[in-house]
């Protein structure tokens, strides 16, 4: 058995402690919002935080894991709530959808270490995902303008 | 039931291929130049106004409607809790037709927008197509091909909630009015509800006649209308195929052959089934199924399969190869696409004459979502969910290989992880492959390709190869131009090829060729269809998706020879054509064409008119010294007829754009022995956040009825990139990818 936090909550799981979280996530624990795109952490589509840390489930064993925190998509927010979630609805990002967890996660990590990113700074945490439907410009105007909803969230 | 379905459901032997390896077969796609011709014949019950009373005798939804649920026809059904759910015979794959569709039924049901849902379709052959004749998604065609239909559905359903309430206070429905769901009697100052009146209006007869808003009355059409279907894309509850779970289900992967077309010649499953979790290695008719308890299990057991292959007939396939074949075939004449004037005597006695030939390779779609499909076979029944584009096609090819009739099969669509084309495959390989799997399964199976089993498993868009010839006159006008196209035809043995090909010309071979827009007095198209063991199928903006390229840089290539400027020379032999050239006009107007750039940069401009929209583009680039390319800058002008949701065809605009890069820039897929030589996105590489350019897209204004939109972006961008190569280093690219090799010295090696 091997147990992790999964948004928060204790879980337990007796898949062999090889197996990629990513299949864990899905199969196990029954959470589909992660999704598989690649396989060898080239399109960042299963992108989870693993305490606080963008990783790409894909190809994290389930072991490196125990006893820590995961935060999938599913955990971001219970209301769609969080300024990227928000942002994201606003400007209308996605198309097809697939890669947008993905896309969501890596820019909570970059969001919550830099709170007014430049586009060069969205280049450097953005680029290990990949968005097949070009959504790209929309992705960069969604983090700017969550940036803003976080900052006028803090000064009110 | 079209007769191009009966036929598909009648005789699946003649439009389906046995596997995915089988050679590329069947399709009941129709290249939309043909649409009316086919129509006519295939098309039977296809009139709009032939449909209403079809549907208002027949309802139908894809779930159990409430005793007291109104579903005056099979697209809407209105609840009494005030839902309304709008059902959608077209699949989600980005596009935003589960928004689009909805506004055009809403503009006319005027429901409040905040109590929509949608709901995919099952099924049916009240759900085909208006122009194909089948239910399926693509050609860009959703919202033109619904246009009518969805308005009037709406407008069917409005009708009878106002007649339920006019019945129900004795009062003229004329005196009645209808507003976000709720209709008023002003006079009386009564007012119900659409859920209120749901009952009562089930009780009606359809009206006989649908009466249709003036289009200056549009208060929904033409409004950048937030996408419905985004809530679920940003918190992880949007379902996709890969999505699907069922009780007892077991997962598969199948292995496949390495070379396209091979068979199996023995199997040892002994190491497989020791993995722990694996139920079951057996052959099927497209591989070896590996069935687990859950993916990773299959993934592992079927590393550790021991299979013999016999590689078959391609096994010496090579694309280099292919490259100099199609060269050399191209050189001799092909059948006649278009001819007109004289082409070899006004040729022969041009001022000037320049040619060029052009390559672009094979394309996977690559979309995020690999490749998937549920199915649950059980003796009388067989129940798929998957994301596909051609529910038709499907449902009949699995149940020629479930051994049952095509109604006992039942398709769930779910949201596709992108399309491109690849989920409407004419064999259905992924689907009939799952059906295979099912029957060693004995439970409900997911079937999951990986991205390597994605990447390899062909049907890709075709390899082309363009040899072009021009004459000039002695102002530098082009006079004569000649194109001759070597590449496979996507419809060759399908079920369609009479309404497809013509004389020997697969009309989506030469698409964006043999219909040039420039006034060129003198013409040629021809076309060599070689017949290679790689299947093939539609990709993102089909023919156009090589033509765009090869016509649009030729067309550079002549305006240079004739010391033109590309700006100047299209708007020239554009003159005859208003649309495609108030297109030009906008484009190069926002882009500043003509005004200074920074040193090293090039503009390119290219045009390309596909799926009945009008599109040009301007493009800024650098070379780096490295060879390299950047691409600064792109920006579009499209002319689509009314934009039914303006944001949502921005936005499939900037998709198509970054869609094109990729292939102008990265993709290939090559063979050598057969064996495809890409296996994920590190040597299939897709344009990333730090490569994609500002991109700005300008909507020329229409009450033209709408036309496509998901795929007219992607033709332009490949030329127009080239042709800001060449403006910024004098370098002529003639072969997609664009490469680095082909580009040393960068911008700043222009003398």
């Amino acid at each position: 058995m091997t147990s992790f936090y999964l948004n928060g909550k204790s879980v337990s799981v007796d898949d062999d402690p090889s197996t990629p979280l990513l299949w864990v996530i899905r199969d196990s624990l029954g959470l589909t919002g992660t999704k598989f795109g690649c396989g060898m952490a080239l399109c960042g589509a299963c992108t989870v935080h693993l305490d606080g840390k963008a990783i790409r489930s894909c190809v994290a064993p389930l072991s490196r894991v125990a006893r820590k925190h995961v935060t999938t998509i599913e955990g971001l927010s219970k209301d769609l709530s969080h300024p990227l979630q928000r942002a994201w609805i606003e400007i209308d990002v996605p198309q097809c959808g697939y890669c947008q967890s993905g896309q969501i996660m890596s820019a909570a990590v970059l969001l919550k270490e830099n709170s007014k990113p430049s586009d060069k700074d969205i280049d450097e945490a953005m680029s290990g995902n990949i968005c097949r439907c070009g959504t790209y410009p929309r992705i960069r105007r969604a983090i700017h303008r969550a940036a803003e909803m976080a900052a006028e969230k803090r000064s009110s | 039931m079209s007769r191009l379905e009966e036929h598909i459901n009648a005789k699946p032997e003649l439009s389906i291929a046995d596997s995915a390896n089988a050679a590329p077969a069947k399709t009941s796609r129709i290249a939309r130049r043909d649409f009316l011709k086919t129509t006519a014949t295939i098309g039977g019950g296809l009139w709009i106004s032939g449909y209403v009373p079809e549907l208002a005798a027949r309802p139908h939804s894809s779930a159990p409607a409430s005793a007291a649920a109104f579903a005056p026809n099979a697209f809407v059904r209105i609840a009494p809790d005030e839902s309304v759910t709008v059902i959608a015979n077209h699949s989600e794959m980005g596009q935003g037709i589960y928004t689009s569709l909805p506004m055009l039924l809403n503009e006319e049901l005027e429901a409040d927008w905040s109590k929509i849902k949608v709901e995919a379709a099952p099924v049916d052959s009240v759900y085909n197509h208006t122009l194909y004749g089948v239910q399926m998604t693509g050609g860009s065609s959703t919202t033109p091909s619904e246009w009518e239909r969805f308005r009037k559905m709406g407008a069917m359903a409005r009708i009878m909630l106002v007649d339920a309430a006019a019945q129900k206070w004795g009062v003229p429905a004329s005196e009645c009015r209808v507003e976000k769901g709720v209709v008023f009697h002003t006079a009386s100052g009564k007012k119900a509800t659409y859920g209120s009146l749901a009952d009562a209006a089930s009780q009606l007869k359809p009206p006989a006649n649908v009466p249709l808003k003036d289009p200056k009355q549009f208060t929904l059409i033409g409004k950048s209308v937030r996408r419905l279907d985004t809530p679920s894309k940003v918190d992880g509850s949007a379902q996709f195929g890969l999505d699907v779970r069922l009780p007892g289900m077991v997962f598969a992967l199948v292995a496949r052959p390495p070379v396209l077309g091979g068979k199996v010649v023995s199997l040892d499953a002994a190491e497989a089934l020791k993995i722990p979790g694996a139920r079951a290695v057996e052959q099927i008719p497209s591989g070896v199924a590996v069935v687990a308890d859950r993916f990773w299990s299959a993934k592992l057991a079927r590393e550790k399969v021991k299979i013999t292959w016999d590689d078959g007939e391609n096994a010496n396939l090579s694309t280099t190869q292919m490259i100099a074949d199609f060269s050399r075939q191209s050189a001799t004449p092909g059948n006649i696409a278009k001819k007109t004037g004289d082409p070899a005597g006004s040729l022969a006695g041009a001022a000037k004459t320049i040619t060029a030939e052009y390559d672009v390779p094979y394309l996977a779609h690559a979309m995020m979502e690999p490749l998937n499909c549920v199915v649950d076979l059980r003796a009388d029944s067989c129940e798929i969910w998957t994301g596909t584009q051609f529910e038709t096609v499907d449902r009949a090819n699995a149940a020629r290989v479930a051994g049952l009739p095509p109604e006992k099969v039942k398709i769930n669509t779910t949201l596709l992880g992108g399309g491109f084309g690849r989920r409407a495959n004419p064999a259905s390989d992924f689907v009939i492959e799952a059906v295979n799997v099912a029957k060693i399964a004995r439970a409900p199976v997911k079937v999951i390709w990986t991205r390597e089993d994605d990447l390899a498993g062909g049907w890709y868009r075709p390899m082309w190869h363009d040899r072009f010839a021009a004459g000039l006159d002695a102002q530098g006008n082009p006079v004569a131009w000649t194109h001759t196209i070597v590449g496979q035809s996507i419809m060759q043995g399908t079920a369609f090829e009479a309404f497809t090909i013509k004389d020997g010309v697969d009309s989506t071979s030469v698409e964006g060729a043999a219909d040039l827009l420039y006034g060129i007095p003198n013409l040629q198209v021809d076309l060599h269809s070689p017949k290679i063991g790689v299947p093939v199928q539609w990709w993102r903006s089909v023919g156009h998706s090589h033509t765009g390229f090869s016509v649009e840089s030729f067309f550079d290539e002549v305006a240079h020879a004739g010391g033109k400027d590309p700006y100047e020379l299209r708007r020239k032999l554009l003159a005859d054509q208003p649309r495609m050239l108030a297109v030009l006009q906008l484009v190069a107007e926002k882009a500043g064409w003509g005004k200074p750039l920074p040193a090293g940069r090039g503009r390119g401009i290219a045009t390309h008119f596909s799926f009945d929209s009008y599109v040009a583009q301007v493009i800024e680039a650098t070379v780096e010294k490295d060879g390299n390319v950047r691409v600064h800058r792109v920006v579009c002008a499209v002319d689509c007829g009314r934009a039914v949701n303006p944001d949502i065809v921005k936005a499939q605009m900037e998709g198509g754009i970054v869609f094109g890069l990729t292939a102008a820039l990265k993709t290939e897929i090559t063979l050598e022995n057969g064996r495809v030589q890409q296996r994920n996105f590190h040597d299939y590489q897709m344009l990333r956040m730090f490569e994609s350019p500002e991109i700005e897209v300008h909507i020329v204004p229409s009450e033209q009825n709408p036309t496509g939109v998901g795929e007219p972006s992607v033709p332009p961008v490949a030329p127009a990139l080239t042709n800001a190569i060449f403006a910024a280093t004098g370098k002529r690219i003639r072969r997609l990818p664009i490469r680095a090799s082909d580009l040393a010295g960068g911008s700043e090696a222009k003398s």
